[in-house]
């Protein structure tokens, strides 16, 4: 019933009369006119203007891979989409609301309009800039520092964020984390999954030395130095637990002594995959304290991807699970901006990914495990951590539901089994680690949730970051040269020019930059207020259908240090 | 490419000398020989630059007969900034003396053509100044009343009537403008090739491609110009380098200092319209939109000043600067916007190129002119700042005419390199000041207008301590002064909100500063005064100072007198105090920005002895004003000295302790006429003097108080102002003040001739105060200088300056009244019922106010007067001001 209000026309934003007036998105434009060289960027330009009028009754809806394309999959809220009739269940007041306001926006659609420094004050709220000394005393870092913002669309946001230096071992760990079904399982990650790594890394002495000093209670080598933003939080409640299982793992990984130097790839799976294990395991032995206990099986029954860099010097790993992406920006000789893919998603888009999880499951599940470019028809990410819906048998998420407090007990969506699960675990958080040796051109890293590669492709993400860092002056100059050009079209390329410029100068922050042209560019591939502000002022409940959450954090690296460091090695 | 755009004339051909000058070289060419004319071995002039400055003075000069001159070319006649300047001829400017010569190049321009056979395309377009405010409408209304009175016509027309003068321009956002019909455009290259032209039938030897390496000076004369092709022996020296002017007067040994620094500047050519502009139609200037328009060629001409300029050659010419003169589209922007806003239907026109032309611009938007104060014999005209086509023919005239006469026909302080010092030569000051003065070029120009950059430069030492109290800042000649305190807990205006044509925001600050003047006793600091002590062996002192002053200074031991420093005609070359500080040593106090003329003026007339010695000491002395009258109480107790009116009379110097400090020479003058003393402190006093005056002070009312309380209190007694009232076209005799001039002293001194002639034949011109009489300070536009006056209806001379007299309760109004024939428009001798015998009017940008003519102060002002028959008293309206 309120899947197919969906397709109504009041929530949805398909094809039709448009109630939220915004300029056509399209990925083409920018790149026409990018393909071109830039003293001809002037005539090109001019024929953008004509497409988009064109195209401008076609009204932008991004979601359509969640509420356009297949009724079945109403609720945006969910990356999994429960059946129909479980949906109208699922947290019916909000859907109700969602009504109603859809019906408020129409009738005033004038209503929300900001001016330059609310916007601006909403962009930045939760921007973080971080600039790690070149010389910190022990080692030249090969990273200047780092960028990271988030912008949120679901209220609560369900991406988080995380940095932090290794302090016992050389590197820095930067990562990014998208939720699902909630935001537990990406808390969780967010502050555990860099203990497990950095941990997996330590040396067989510096292991032995922490067990040593936890057992006689002496103070604790402090392991990482995070970077966090004021709204980055931990919880305290669950940190002794949290801690119990990481010493646990540790003292395994002192039995298991193998002498052998740490390789980081392994470490990184191992982390990964360790973690997703304890947050199983505590799910299922559950706690005593009620309020811990039922927060270990909302971290179990939500999910999140990651998407994890580890830099120290010139070696970048990075690990991904889920759809969240890694890309290098590349300065190339002539000054232009190329991007590097340092992750594959983990989605039904990639073909190895759909094989790997075919081969994992009998012939006879072939129809069924990839449905609506979904697995098993739900979810969208084909690995991330949590998710035990997809990992435990059915036996076990029956007990644990029905031997667990009355919440759980009571939510329909934790009780629903999805259809054709014969063969767990259907889902797994092992991530694959892309290494890449950082080369001088290589000048910058971009983690960022799906919120961001929904709307922007890479390579304008390349662009857009690069000529932030390196400043604006790379803007070719014009010249008019022996072409004909009139005063009114030289006005427009100007304008248009003048947009960039001061979008770049309202910013301090590179991740902030982006997020600014990931929701306010227009057709021109340039920062429209006007966009930005309706974009911005969307009720909660409608935002989502617009944007996903967005979280990004930018890596800059020191091009001197890595060139010094390549030269030592030769 | 844009070279082949401007018609190039051929002037050479018209110009037999030339002839010769090409045959010969193409006799030589065979021998690889680049100068086939050798430069004379000497001359009696070289002027260096041969853009509209340099061919303008040469041609001037030839006019008035001298001959043996020689004009220096670097590269090709009108090739600089003259060959890219857009050609606008206007006379819509704000100075006076700016707008004579605007008039005059343009009556010159016209005839020019006919004169030299130079085709100059002159075309009387007229012009149309587009105001989008009422604000701007009243800065268009003050430039076309002035305009009117000198017989340029002008009138303020409706939008409609814009439409009907210019079919493109889009009116809907104007409320008014200014039509001069009489404004032109010109080729600017061919305006100075048929300036060189006529200069050189008059006989001016004109040498391209010769640059000047550096000037040669021998005992402060200039003796000889060096060049890449040889040396030239001279008398005068004529810098009209343009932008390069600055350099040039830094080459030489005796370095010139002539503050100017490039910005670029940038202008759009267009091809023509469909419909080919009519080349008679008006040109536009919309300052609210920052640009000017014109018809060229069928299309459109349109530059601007942006509010961003871009500064350049900082560090002197440079190669990778001037390879990087390129267009700039996107600096260009908010021009082409505005031009788009004005002229809408422009869209679909073609462009044809964006010209990128440095102009020079100095700090204080006039342009640069004169003798140099070091270096005689070297004569500078430069910095135009980007009108240098408008000034071109009125600059070259008036430069000649002080080079042959000793001085021009007008009053050219204003523009006098002489208002400047070393201090406004560093180019950092001069990068920062011309970015905010290109800009201004088309801001409203309001009255008190204080520049921001380049400031903090000169300051006494009290600066901090009167800043922290509310002090609000301007600046002259470098040195910050108080304009007034803001007490705590109130809020003035940011600057641009407090920019205003009717009564300012500070008013009630100001009223209560004249208050405490009037009724208690105020401190102002007035430390940028310029000081310097003349003192000899024997009595080479005093008699110098006899012959160069016009009152007597043979006056006892501890008196000060107040004196003109006249030049031959009689004129006021500055007007300061001296006290005699013993026998033999003089103790000079003149305005702050004669700190460089002056100095000038007496260094080159005092005899060159080495037992007379001058010395600036401004920087010596903190200068504090004790007003009103309670000051003598505040005095008495900070000194065991006796200060009665007895001991210690008006006019009166003595040097005595104040406090614990020792040696502060105490005056019995105000420079306000109220009651009060002016301290002389050395500056390492200077904070513990305040300190104690602040203390002792306080249970007699003591408050800080600015000069523009110190303004309004002079200007209702009636005390001219030298630099505003008084100038070089003033005599004694014109502004009430034969009590200063000893006409009988028993010995010659400079000007004496000329005033005894006026006195005995009457005298031309009479300053007059002027009361405004139905005027609502409220709600009507505050008269500021220059506002014509009316006498019985007919304009007889302009006003100087003006204040709000808080004890009258009236506006007054400072300026001189002339008497002209009604028939034939000859001057006529002034006389005191002439004055009297009149109906006044003063029009504030076109609205008349009546107002009442005084000759003489106000006796019911004085109320606090000390002494009746005091010197001060008798001679209080001529008591010099000095600022």
């Amino acid at each position: 019933m309120l899947a197919a209000s969906c397709c109504d026309r009041r929530m949805c934003v398909c094809p039709g009369p448009r109630r939220i007036a915004i300029p056509v998105r399209s990925s083409r434009l920018p790149l026409l006119s990018d393909a071109m060289p830039a003293p001809a960027h002037l005539f090109p330009l001019i024929r953008n203007c004509e497409i988009s009028r064109i195209c401008s009754t076609v009204c932008y809806c991004h979601h359509k891979h969640l509420c356009c394309l297949s009724s079945h999959f109403a609720h945006s809220h969910f990356r999994y989409a429960p059946q129909k009739k479980f949906a109208a269940l699922y947290r019916p007041k909000e859907n109700f609301n969602h009504f109603i306001h859809a019906r408020d926006y129409a009738s005033t659609p004038q209503r929300f309009y900001l001016t330059p420094p609310q916007v601006n004050s909403i962009l930045k709220a939760n921007e973080y800039s971080f600039k790690v000394p070149e010389f910190d005393g022990k080692n030249v870092s090969s990273v200047l520092g780092f960028d990271s913002n988030q912008l949120p669309a679901n209220a609560p946001i369900e991406d988080r964020r995380s940095a932090a230096t290794c302090l016992q071992t050389r590197g820095m760990l930067l990562g990014v984390f998208d939720g699902h079904a909630g935001c537990a399982c990406a808390q969780a990650v967010s502050e555990r999954l860099f203990y497990y790594i950095a941990v997996s890394l330590l040396p067989h002495e510096t292991l032995l030395e922490i067990e040593n000093a936890v057992e006689s209670g002496r103070a604790l080598l402090p392991i990482l130095q995070w970077h966090k933003h004021p709204n980055d939080y931990f919880s305290k409640e669950a940190s002794k637990l949290y801690f119990n299982s990481l010493r646990t793992y540790w003292q395994e990984l002192i039995d298991l002594n193998s002498g052998e130097t740490t390789d980081v790839k392994e470490a990184l799976i191992n982390a990964f995959k360790r973690l997703d294990n304890d947050i199983s395991l505590e799910a299922q032995v559950g706690d005593p304290n009620s309020f811990l206990n039922y927060l270990v099986l909302r971290v179990a029954f939500s999910g999140a991807t990651a998407c994890v860099a580890h830099v120290d010097g010139v070696d970048l790993h990075i690990a991904n699970t889920g759809d969240s992406r890694a890309m290098l920006g590349v300065q190339e000789e002539d000054g232009s901006w190329s991007a590097v893919n340092l992750s594959y998603d983990h989605n039904a888009q990639n073909e190895h990914e759909v094989e790997r999880v075919k081969m994992e499951h009998p012939k006879s599940e072939e129809k069924s495990l990839v449905k609506q470019d979904r697995l098993l028809g739900l979810l969208m990410p084909f690995r991330a951590f949590g998710d035990v819906k997809f990992k435990w048998s059915i036996e076990l998420q029956k007990r644990v539901v029905e031997s667990g407090p009355d919440q759980l007990n009571d939510n329909e969506y934790t009780k629903f089994i999805p259809p054709n699960y014969h063969t767990p675990p259907y889902l797994t958080a092992e991530p694959e680690v892309i290494y890449h040796k950082l080369r001088p051109q290589d000048k910058f890293l971009v983690l960022a949730t799906d919120g961001l590669w929904e709307t922007m492709h890479r390579q304008d993400v390349a662009r857009i970051v690069g000529e932030y860092l390196t400043g604006v002056h790379h803007q070719q100059p014009i010249a008019v040269g022996g072409y004909k050009v009139t005063l009114g079209q030289m006005h427009g390329l100007l304008t248009e020019r003048r947009a960039r410029i001061s979008s770049v100068f309202e910013d301090q922050n590179a991740a902030t930059h982006l997020i600014r042209h990931a929701v306010g560019n227009n057709e021109f591939g340039t920062v429209d207020h006007e966009r930005l502000s309706k974009m911005l002022s969307l009720p909660e409940e409608l935002a989502r259908m617009y944007r996903d959450d967005i979280t990004i954090i930018v890596v800059q690296f020191n091009s001197h240090v890595i060139g010094a460091c390549q030269n030592e090695e030769l | 490419m844009f070279l082949r755009l401007l018609s190039d004339v051929r002037w050479r051909a018209a110009n037999p000398k030339w002839r010769r000058m090409t045959c010969s070289r193409r006799s030589t060419s065979s021998t690889a020989e680049p100068h086939p004319i050798s430069l004379p071995a000497q001359a009696q002039v070289v002027i260096c630059g041969g853009g509209i400055m340099g061919t303008s003075v040469a041609y001037h000069l030839s006019k008035m007969g001298w001959k043996d001159i020689v004009l220096l070319e670097q590269g090709r006649l009108a090739a600089g900034t003259t060959r890219f300047c857009a050609g606008i001829v206007s006379t819509a400017r704000h100075v006076s003396i700016e707008l004579k010569m605007a008039d005059y190049s343009n009556k010159l321009y016209q005839q020019l053509e006919q004169e030299t056979g130079v085709k100059t395309g002159y075309m009387k377009t007229g012009s149309i100044s587009l105001a989008q405010t009422q604000d701007r409408l009243i800065s268009l209304k003050r430039i076309a009343s002035s305009l009117n009175v000198m017989g340029i016509p002008c009138e303020i027309i409706t939008p409609k009537q814009v439409a009907q003068l210019h079919p493109l321009i889009n009116i809907h956002d104007l409320v008014g403008a200014m039509y001069v019909p009489e404004d032109a455009l010109v080729s600017s290259a061919n305006v100075s090739l048929a300036l060189a032209t006529a200069a050189s039938r008059n006989g001016v030897q004109i040498h391209e491609r010769t640059s000047v390496s550096h000037v040669s000076v021998q005992k402060g004369r200039v003796t000889g110009v060096e060049t890449d092709r040889g040396q030239i022996q001279c008398q005068y020296f004529v810098n009209c380098a343009g932008q390069w002017a600055y350099e040039l007067g830094h080459s030489g040994e005796e370095p010139v200092n002539i503050p100017l620094h490039a910005c670029e500047h940038f202008y759009l050519l267009t091809h023509p319209l469909k419909e080919p502009l009519a080349s008679s139609l008006p040109t536009i200037v919309d300052p609210d939109g920052r640009i000017y328009i014109r018809n060229w060629q069928g299309g459109i001409l349109s530059g601007g000043f942006e509010k961003n300029p871009k500064p350049l050659f900082t560090e002197g010419r440079n190669q990778l600067e001037i390879q990087n003169l390129q267009e700039d589209w996107d600096h260009f922007e908010p021009l082409l916007s505005a031009l788009l806003r004005r002229m809408p239907d422009l869209e679909a026109l073609q462009i044809m190129q964006l010209v990128n032309c440095p102009e020079s611009f100095t700090p204080d938007m006039r342009c640069i002119m004169g003798e140099s104060p070091t270096v005689r014999g070297y004569f500078v005209l430069a910095g135009m700042n980007s009108a240098g086509i408008s000034y071109g023919g009125g600059a070259g005239k008036y430069l000649a005419e002080w080079m042959v006469n000793g001085y021009p026909s007008e009053n050219v302080w204003p523009l006098d390199l002489k208002r400047f010092g070393t201090l406004q030569s560093s180019r950092t000051f001069l990068r920062h000041r011309v970015m905010e003065v290109m800009p201004l070029m088309c801001d409203l120009k309001v009255p008190r207008w204080d520049f921001q950059t380049g400031r903090q430069l000169r300051t006494s030492p009290l600066y901090d301590r009167l800043d922290a109290q509310g002090a609000r800042w301007m600046e002259k000649h470098g040195f910050e002064r108080v304009k007034y305190f803001v007490p705590p807990g109130k809020d003035l205006l940011d600057l641009d909100q407090s920019k205003t044509f009717y009564k300012p925001d500070w008013f009630d600050i100001v009223g209560s500063e004249v208050k405490c003047c009037k009724e208690a006793v105020c401190v102002i600091d007035m430390s940028s005064f310029t000081k310097f002590e003349i003192s000899s062996t024997g009595d080479q002192a005093l008699e110098s100072l006899q012959y160069l002053f016009s009152n007597d200074l043979d006056v006892p031991v501890g008196h000060v007198v107040h004196t003109g420093m006249l030049n031959e005609k009689g004129g006021y070359e500055n007007d300061c105090s001296i006290a005699r500080l013993s026998k033999r040593s003089f103790f000079m106090i003149s305005p702050t920005d004669q700190q460089v003329h002056c100095w000038a003026w007496l260094k080159n007339r005092l005899p060159d002895d080495s037992n007379l010695t001058m010395e600036d000491v401004t920087w010596k002395y903190t200068a504090l004003n004790l007003i009103g009258p309670r000051a003598v109480d505040v005095l008495s107790e900070l000194s065991y000295a006796p200060i009665t009116p007895e001991h210690f009379p008006s006019l009166f110097c003595k040097e005595m302790s104040v406090g614990y400090a020792n040696g502060i020479r105490v005056m019995s003058i105000t420079h306000t006429g109220e009651p009060g003393f002016m301290l002389y402190i050395p500056i390492e006093y200077a904070l513990h003097v305040y300190n104690e005056v602040m203390n002792m002070g306080q249970k007699y009312g003591i408050r800080n108080a600015g000069y523009y309380a110190l303004r309004s209190l002079r200007i209702e007694k009636f005390f001219a102002f030298w630099g505003q009232d008084l100038d070089a076209f003033t005599t004694p005799m014109e502004c009430g003040r034969e009590f200063q001039v000893k006409l009988e002293k028993g010995m010659q001194f400079v000007g004496q001739e000329a005033l005894l002639e006026q006195k005995q034949n009457g005298v031309y011109k009479r300053f007059t105060m002027f009361i405004l009489e139905d005027h609502d300070t409220d709600a009507d536009l505050w008269p500021w200088w220059g506002e014509p006056i009316f006498r019985n209806g007919r304009y007889v001379g302009k006003t100087t300056s003006s204040a709000y007299s808080y004890t009258l309760e009236r506006h007054v109004c400072l300026g001189f009244v002339q008497h002209f024939d009604e028939k034939t428009g000859e001057e006529l001798v002034v006389t005191t019922d002439f004055i009297n015998q009149g109906e006044y009017e003063i029009d504030i940008a076109g609205q008349r106010f009546q107002a009442k003519a005084k000759l003489y102060p106000l006796s019911s002002l004085f109320t606090h007067r000390r002494r009746k028959d005091e010197v001060e008293l008798s001679g209080v309206h001529g008591k010099p001001v000095q600022e």
